[in-house]
């Protein structure tokens, strides 16, 4: 086994994403595959259970991030952002085969962010680097709420019932956690 | 007009996670198009979700797997690339947004409304899954509804007109989001009929306040 599953910069991450949208890079792709592969294999785990099924999943997510690497916008978000939406998707989409309605940008009715100027970009790469370590400093219990939130595919009201917590207690260590995260993206 | 009523942190986590249902999903993304502050907060979220992923604890990759992906790839790796979407503004504004448009199957004028009585109107919308039940309804001006709580949770977008809730004042884009504690007393506003989305439990027992203000009338 090679050592390109360690932790990449997300500078490069971006621009071998970017590589692979513009010049169907194989070797880029390798590399991406190598990182994200196991962990896009490890979220679906968290859902199924079941080997097999996670790496049918994975492979799903995968050959998506190959076909629509075109689309990705690297001033618009991370790499790891990115990769986790379209996975977030192949497990609705495959996995539970049911609908998430999504808004359209090229819809004559959205209502366009006024306040995304053209130096926002580099604003929002930074934004998810503050994000990032925001999320290292919440405590233990709002960033367990973060992950089970993110992993499980259970309701609030299933997380509440596993932890033996009040509903209450979710629902306000969620919006704890968020209002720490947003405060830590306000510091400028 | 900006929007004041805005998605909850608790509803939008799980938009951004993928738990939601298709009913709820639907009016939060109805939101979504409509209110850009929220849609930076889910910008934010799916940022977090992506934090996750990459700290998730995780193996390696075979190569096993990763051959098969390459033969799959190089297998189809003629296919053009996709390209980002345009984003082209059309001169004609719609009043519904998508992703609701498409369930409509068109625009505020080609609507088959049906008459609920007392001047108010609603079409159903179909949905893949029976946890929700999602309606687009038609509430005449002024139209006041007596004091009541809810059953269930119920999930209601201002897509024309607006209603009053107290003090508050809900108008297009504007979302609330009322549960079993809350006792509400809306009034559809004077100046225009109020057309919104209102997604509700499924159980079939009508739990929208818009539908108890007809049914009375519906004797149902």
């Amino acid at each position: 086994m090679d050592e390109s599953d360690q932790e990449q910069p997300t500078d490069d991450m971006s621009g071998l994403l970017v590589s692979v949208g513009l010049n169907r890079d194989v070797e880029a792709f390798e590399v991406l595959f190598r990182h994200y592969a196991p962990r896009v294999k490890a979220y679906m785990a968290r859902l199924s259970r079941d080997g097999a099924v996670a790496e049918e999943l994975m492979q799903e997510t995968m050959m998506v991030v190959w076909n629509k690497a075109a689309q990705f916008e690297p001033s618009r978000g991370n790499v790891s952002t990115w990769i986790y939406t379209i996975a977030r998707n192949v497990r609705i989409d495959v996995y539970r085969r049911t609908k998430r309605p999504e808004f359209d940008l090229s819809d004559p009715a959205f209502v366009p962010d006024d306040a995304e100027p053209a130096d926002k970009a580099f604003e929002q790469l930074q934004d998810a680097e503050r994000l990032h370590r925001a999320m290292e400093a919440l405590p233990a219990e709002q960033l367990d709420l973060l992950k089970r939130s993110f992993y499980e595919d259970s309701s609030h009201s299933a997380i509440a019932e596993a932890l033996s917590i009040p509903l209450g207690t979710v629902k306000s260590r969620i919006r704890l956690a968020f209002a720490k995260l947003r405060a830590a993206l306000e510091e400028r | 007009m900006s929007i004041r009523h805005h998605v909850s942190d608790e509803l939008l986590l799980r938009y951004a996670s993928g738990e939601l249902a298709e009913g709820w999903s639907l009016a939060v993304a109805t939101h979504l198009a409509l209110c850009p502050a929220s849609r930076r907060r889910l910008a934010q979220m799916e940022t977090v979700g992506g934090a996750l992923l990459e700290n998730i604890a995780a193996g390696t990759a075979s190569d096993d797997a990763w051959a098969r992906m390459r033969s799959r790839i190089e297998r189809g790796a003629t296919g053009v690339p996709q390209r980002p979407e345009g984003h082209v503004k059309a001169a004609a504004e719609p009043v519904l947004p998508e992703p609701l448009r498409s369930y409509l199957g068109g625009d505020i004028d080609s609507l088959k409304w049906r008459s609920l009585g007392m001047g108010a109107y609603q079409i159903p919308i179909a949905l893949g899954d029976d946890s929700t039940v999602a309606r687009l309804l038609r509430i005449p001006a002024g139209k006041p509804v007596p004091e009541h709580g809810h059953a269930g949770q119920e999930l209601t977008v201002v897509l024309a007109g607006s209603f009053r809730d107290g003090s508050d004042v809900f108008a297009r884009g504007d979302i609330e989001e009322a549960d079993a504690n809350l006792t509400h007393q809306p009034l559809a506003s004077e100046d225009a009929d109020c057309i919104c989305l209102a997604v509700t439990d499924a159980p079939l027992r009508f739990k929208s306040w818009l539908v108890r203000l007809i049914q009375p009338v519906l004797g149902i």
